[in-house]
């Protein structure tokens, strides 16, 4: 991707704070990023992380109330997304913007055909007549390596298996050619063997379409395989946001190194302890006034304690939140010039 | 940990073992059929090693994990802990017989009980099978939750207070409550995050090499059970498929399924990614109620044979504590 590319959608200072009777969660706090034409972000973070709240507040899923979602702005299109009204955001889901969900299961109505599934965004936002939906259909069905495509059409989706499914979720998703997908966990509910093959399906599907994708997970080896650029959530924030090699060879945030020592794998070599990371993730009661990792980071010194680390430039398209600088192994003295020019956006410098 | 050559004491061995689910249908609630969940496996644990137990969902692992410990009434087959036969014992008698063989469930949600405070869930197995003075058993439980690295003061609190990572703690401190010798984790990890997953594997193998337990470890998790078996047997339709040493197996898979299954694991390193040759395999996992003719494994083998659909192959060893069952190493 060039640099000078203009985002397809560009994310300023995103919050979404629920509002509940035993307190509010802050479950995302101050979120920027853009993601370009062509491009596959991949977004990793534990549960609760706000990985996902993140994707389904931009773009308008999450009920209000009890979420409040503020933010600088949503750019798609040449429109702000935030102050999009119903209508218009009913108008880019599903057709501009194309949405795959964890469970193939329950995301699938089990009263209707899959045929009817893929059909009806279609007909709704292309509107295209039912035989030409139909035939739209079948080359979906086809294109995501649903074998008998045309008369698998008209099965119901408890007929299918769970990564066939999951393709199915994925045709419906990318009927209106999306400018932008984003899949949730696409992989997480189905067997190893059958997520290779649904990777592979994304590969192909990218080369040959051309969008953009955000692909959420908390497999950092699904990430490995198949991002171009990765952000690192923990505690509703981005702690670091790389290229993916770079990410992987020179991880700067400390939950970052941490978490990549604690996942064994199945090749090379073993080690004979897990490193682990102690503690729990923090609970998101009030927007940070301090370093959300601080409590189980080894690096953690007083800055971090009183101070909200904001993102640091630290060169090749790479940075990262943390107050410590492992090539000086020491607090870091770069000056907090980061912040204005990330919030400012990658293609968007005034 | 154990030598390949089969030098331990075994301390589990299962021959044969088939657990297989009837099917009803109609207004009669007719037996129309059978989910053949495990069909046939047979393997040895030896004492104080781990033997994983891996494959896809809907291969039977959970079931032949619960089935050894006799959860259900199996339908055919032997499995002898410690010596002792619990095959067609009944389940009264087999009551007596648990404190020695106990289970981490996968859900620490679903397997506690939302009412009992930590302290009477740790608690309650020695209820049933010790007579322990209140005292006594109240220091029981305050060491076991020491054990496991759970704080004394939160004794008294109830499930929900805890975070997901210490809820299998508690599911842990209960399993070891009777000083059992065996242990069934059924996929212990497969509901947590994977910072907590490390700190929970890691406490298995500390009071593994404490208390000299037994585990057979089952999961979804190849890379996972690379780190904490010493021996892991492959599951593919009710089925074990090959049966090795982790070094082995890891090394050098030799059934195609395993060889396919281990190349599916993505790799979190993207310069070690790129080199990883893939093995795609077409299509599901068949029904376990219809397996194929043949090798199970038939209809989705890149390297299928004609012989594949016809019979179906037993294990064989190919090398000392190496078992594979497949038609390609027939002649080794």
């Amino acid at each position: 991707m060039a640099d000078g590319a203009e985002p397809v959608l560009n994310v300023r200072d995103l919050n979404t704070v629920f509002k509940t009777r035993s307190g509010s969660v802050h479950a995302v706090n101050s979120v920027s990023f853009s993601l370009k034409p062509g491009e596959l972000l991949g977004v990793v973070g534990e549960s609760g992380s706000g990985k996902s709240v993140t994707m389904m507040s931009l773009i308008g899923l999450i009920p209000s109330p009890p979420a409040q979602v503020s933010g600088t702005g949503v750019e798609f299109g040449g429109m702000d997304l935030l102050k999009a009204s119903d209508d218009e955001l009913r108008r880019i889901r599903g057709a501009r913007i194309g949405f795959v969900f964890q469970d193939p299961m329950t995301s699938l109505n089990p009263v209707f055909t899959v045929g009817y599934q893929i059909m009806e965004p279609l007909r709704k936002h292309m509107k295209m007549n039912k035989a030409d939906a139909r035939r739209r259909a079948v080359e979906l069905l086809e294109l995501v390596g649903i074998p008998d495509a045309e008369r698998r059409l008209k099965d119901f989706p408890h007929q299918f298996s769970g990564g066939m499914r999951q393709r199915v979720m994925i045709a419906i998703a990318l009927a209106c050619d999306p400018e932008v997908l984003i899949a949730d966990e696409p992989t997480t509910a189905l067997d190893v063997t059958i997520q290779a093959q649904i990777l592979e399906l994304m590969h192909e599907l990218r080369a040959k379409l051309g969008m953009a994708v955000i692909w959420i997970t908390h497999d950092l080896g699904v990430i490995a395989g198949i991002a171009d650029r990765v952000l690192v959530m923990y505690g509703g924030q981005i702690v670091e946001h790389a290229p993916v090699k770079e990410l992987f060879q020179h991880p700067k945030h400390p939950y970052t190194r941490a978490l990549l020592k604690t996942i064994p794998s199945v090749r090379g070599e073993r080690a004979d302890r897990l490193e682990v990371i102690e503690g729990q993730p923090p609970i998101l009661r009030a927007a940070p006034t301090s370093c959300s990792f601080s409590a189980r980071c080894e690096f953690c010194f007083e800055r971090c304690l009183n101070e909200n680390p904001p993102r640091f430039d630290v060169g090749h398209g790479h940075d990262t939140a943390c107050f410590y600088d492992f090539d000086a192994n020491g607090p870091r003295h770069q000056p907090n010039m980061a912040m204005t020019q990330l919030a400012g956006g990658v293609g968007d410098a005034g | 940990m154990l030598d390949e050559t089969n030098s331990g004491n075994v301390l589990v061995e299962v021959r044969d073992l088939k657990m297989h689910f009837p099917i009803h249908a109609g207004v009669f609630k007719k037996r129309v059929g059978e989910v053949k969940a495990v069909d046939g496996i047979s393997f040895d644990i030896f004492e104080g090693e781990t033997l994983g137990l891996v494959g896809e969902s809907g291969c039977g692992k959970s079931t032949a994990g619960r089935a050894i410990l006799r959860l259900y009434d199996i339908t055919e087959g032997s499995i002898k802990i410690d010596g002792v036969e619990i095959g067609p014992t009944p389940q009264p008698k087999l009551r007596e017989m648990r404190p020695t063989m106990q289970m981490v469930f996968q859900d620490p949600q679903a397997s506690l009980n939302p009412r009992m405070s930590v302290a009477a869930i740790i608690g309650e197995p020695l209820d049933e099978h010790t007579d322990f003075s209140k005292k006594e058993k109240r220091e029981k439980v305050l060491g076991l939750m020491d054990a496991v690295g759970l704080n004394r003061d939160f004794a008294n609190r109830y499930p929900h207070e805890f975070s997901g990572g210490q809820r299998q703690r508690i599911g842990i401190a209960r399993a070891l409550a009777l000083n059992p010798k065996f242990i069934v984790c059924d996929e212990p990890i497969a509901a947590l995050d994977v910072s907590i997953q490390a700190q929970v594997v890691n406490l298995l193998e500390d009071l593994q090499e404490e208390f000299g337990l037994t585990y057979l470890f089952i999961s979804h998790d190849l890379s996972m059970v690379r780190h904490i078996a010493d021996r892991v047997a492959v599951m593919y339709l009710g089925r074990v498929v090959e049966l090795a040493t982790r070094e082995e197996l890891f090394r050098a898979p030799k059934h195609p399924y395993t060889q396919a299954l281990l190349s599916a694991v993505p790799e979190p390193d993207p310069s070690l990614e790129e080199k990883v040759e893939r093995i795609l395999l077409e299509g599901d996992v068949p029904s376990p109620s219809k397996p194929p003719k043949g090798c199970n494994f038939c209809t989705r083998c890149p390297q299928v044979m004609d012989i594949c659909k016809e019979i179906d192959p037993t294990g064989k060893e190919i090398a000392a504590g190496h078992q594979v069952a497949c038609h390609l190493y027939a002649d080794t």
